[in-house]
């Protein structure tokens, strides 16, 4: 008995049991769902390096990664919840319901912003819960569900907002209570040398780590791929499915409420219209991030890569002074091409099996 | 005592509240007391309905300001009031024909689309239900049938801002499109162009206040020799701020429309002037012209068009103006 047990012991711990295959160093490095979007992004940076002078600054570069910061906390929260295998269409706005709710609530009761921004967070988090509740009590399609919570949210920013204030934009906060402590969390900068570096970009690093620990090497993460690979499978082993999907969903919001923040303590006023159209964004980021749309593979250095290749481009357009008009049609190639890029790779790296 | 003391405590909240009541009605523009006090002193008709169809994109403050000057004047002339919008040229027309329909008294519509509204239009003029066109569509107001326009000529907006430019000496204005594919925004730039020839336009997502201070302190940063910088809207003008500070740039801030926050800046000096189209007039004039229209057969403008702007703001009027951004009817 002793001997049975103690002979695989004996055995290298680096060697593999025999019968397995083994894939070469670098067809395990390309089987990682950011490698494709790593490697865009680097194509992508040489190519305005070259083609966009003004680009070549670290003040620049800061920038981009300010505007790839703002679009990548939000991602990330997305991008762990397609890899749990669900949508969120409401995220966008709901970024300006946070912040408007903050705003509002301690504006008119004259209240310390703090108890506006908790407001907002309790509102938020309640408006993930109710999306995650509604997806996995009925069964419909989360697409579904969101783009419903979607046209509420869009429809109540502006109706609420027109009500309270007479207006469609909230009125400016910078003079009351609370504001230096919240702006200094969610909106100040800092200079290292001659760089001024926004606190979001810190913030965002911070979220992509955290989301990596999840992901790796929690249980959670776990869950989350078996959740979004097969979900009847996740349950028969006991996965509590609904929990994972309705806290993935309030993981969002939170992240959205976060941006909310951000966008109110930096810019004062906000308007009721705003953040339509980026639910897209973050999910374009997860994509060329390598998350696949069906779920179940994915991770959260891809997004943040994801969310770093749409920030460049879109900055990048202007750095190199290229005509405002294109703008899109621009953008979309990138698009393209990314997500194109990102298949040959992964593509190369399944055709070759053993290495 | 006690109940005297009650009464008297009673009076002073009535007081109170009627303070308060009269202090609303500055702010918003009217409240019931006053539409009483009205039908009582020269008892209008309140028969009247009107629609007013506009091409709004929701939440945007200019639109706000559109209403308000609206309903104002439906107050004021005790007329029935509905409004509805569509940014979506065809939709705009349904809605213009659903007004025919429905057989209101008359319509005040934004001509922004001309060729797609024609249709519905002429189907209001052959039903025989007047229609004015106001804020945008000034040069095809009258072949669509349309009685009077009242609105402010882009082009002609757009290049006297220019000529204030190039009289300051500036050379090379960035002129900030936050809206694709629109052709009123075009032609503020496109008027801007005619008297600067250095101007150069940029577009920026207007629904995202991140993405236009990072595109605007990318261009400032790619770009050095932009000495001004001019921007469609209000709040737009209020991220271009921002955006100049952080790219220590210093160009001249100059913006079309006003609202409460950049009516302060201009007070402050940060921002050199404003081209107000005053969309509060726009709106009240749509409805009152309907009004004397119907009970008085008038006709205002003499044929032509009413122009409601370009108006400046600037340091010489914001003391005189101010009050009135603050509550959003300038």
């Amino acid at each position: 008995m002793t001997q049975v047990v103690k002979a695989p012991a004996a055995v290298p711990p680096a060697a593999d049991p025999p019968g397995r295959v083994r894939l070469s160093w670098s067809n395990r490095l390309l089987a990682r769902p950011d490698v494709g979007a790593l490697v865009a992004a680097v194509v992508i940076l040489i190519f305005f390096l070259v083609v966009a002078p003004a680009f070549r600054s670290p003040a620049s570069f800061s920038l981009v990664l300010y505007q790839s910061s703002v679009i990548g906390i939000v991602a990330v929260g997305v991008g762990l919840l397609m890899i749990g295998g669900e949508f969120d269409l409401s995220a966008g706005v709901t970024v300006a319901t946070a912040g408007l709710t903050a705003a509002m609530f301690s504006y008119q009761l004259g209240l310390n912003l703090w108890v506006g921004a908790l407001v907002s967070l309790v509102l938020c988090l309640g408006v993930g819960f109710l999306n995650g509740y509604l997806v996995v009590r009925t069964g419909i399609p989360s697409f579904l569900i969101t783009l419903g919570t979607f046209f509420v949210l869009q429809g109540a920013n502006l109706g609420i907002t027109k009500l309270v204030t007479g207006s469609v934009s909230s009125d400016n906060i910078n003079q009351m209570d609370g504001y230096d402590s919240l702006h200094a969390i969610f909106a100040s900068s800092f200079k290292v040398g001659s760089v001024t570096i926004q606190v979001t970009v810190l913030w965002w690093l911070f979220l992509v780590g955290l989301a990596t620990w999840i992901l790796q090497r929690s249980r959670i993460g776990n869950w989350i791929f078996a959740v979004g690979g097969n979900e009847a499978s996740a349950r028969a082993v006991g996965v509590p499915v609904k929990k994972v999907k309705i806290g993935l969903f309030m993981g969002v919001s939170f992240l959205a409420w976060f941006v909310g923040m951000h966008t109110l303590f930096n810019f004062n006023t906000l308007q009721a219209g705003g953040g339509v159209g980026n639910e897209f964004i973050y999910i374009i980021a997860a994509v060329v991030g390598g998350t696949l749309l069906t779920g179940g593979f994915g991770n959260a250095l891809g997004v943040a890569v994801g969310a770093f290749i749409f920030g460049m481009t879109s900055l990048c357009i202007v750095y190199a002074g290229w005509d405002p008009n294109w703008f899109k049609a621009f953008l979309g190639v990138m698009l393209l091409l990314a997500v194109l890029m990102n298949l040959y790779i992964k593509k190369l790296s399944t055709t070759r099996k053993v290495g | 005592m006690t109940s005297r003391r009650f009464q008297r405590a009673f009076k002073v909240s009535v007081a109170a509240a009627v303070v308060a009541l009269s202090l609303a009605a500055c702010s918003g523009g009217g409240a019931p007391k006053n539409d009483t006090a009205d039908s009582g002193g020269n008892a209008k008709p309140t028969s009247f309905t009107m629609q007013m169809i506009t091409h709004e994109t929701p939440g945007d403050t200019f639109w706000d300001k559109i209403r308000a000057g609206a309903e104002a004047a439906a107050r004021d002339d005790g007329v029935k009031l509905q409004y509805s919008s569509d940014p979506d040229a065809s939709k705009q027309a349904t809605l213009i024909q659903s007004a025919v329909d429905s057989k209101v008294d008359a319509i005040a519509t934004t001509l922004v689309t001309p060729d797609a509204l024609a249709g519905a239009v002429k189907a209001a003029t052959a039903a025989n239900i007047p229609v004015v066109g106001f804020n945008s569509g000034i040069d095809q107001y009258k072949q669509l049938g349309a009685l009077m326009y009242f609105g402010s000529d882009e082009n002609l907006a757009g290049q006297t801002a220019g000529k204030r430019i190039a009289d300051a000496g500036g050379k090379h204005p960035l002129c900030v499109i936050q809206a694709a594919g629109s052709v009123a925004l075009e032609a503020r730039c496109a008027g801007v162009k005619k008297e600067v020839p250095g101007t150069e336009n940029i577009q920026v997502n207007g629904a995202d206040d991140s993405a236009v201070t990072s595109t605007l302190q990318a261009k400032l940063s790619q770009d050095k020799s932009i000495d001004y910088i001019v921007t469609l809207g209000a709040p737009i003008a209020l991220d271009a701020l921002k955006a100049m500070d952080a790219a220590g740039s210093t160009a001249k801030l100059i913006t079309f429309d006003l609202n409460k926050d950049a009516a302060q800046q201009i007070k402050n000096g940060k921002i050199v002037f404003s081209i107000d189209q005053q969309p509060y007039l726009q709106g009240y004039m749509a409805v009152s012209s309907l009004y004397l229209y119907l009970t008085n057969r008038n006709d205002l403008g003499g044929g032509k068009a009413v122009l409601t702007g370009p108006s400046f703001v600037d340091s010489t009027n914001i003391d005189a103006i101010l009050p009135y951004a603050e509550k959003n009817t300038r």
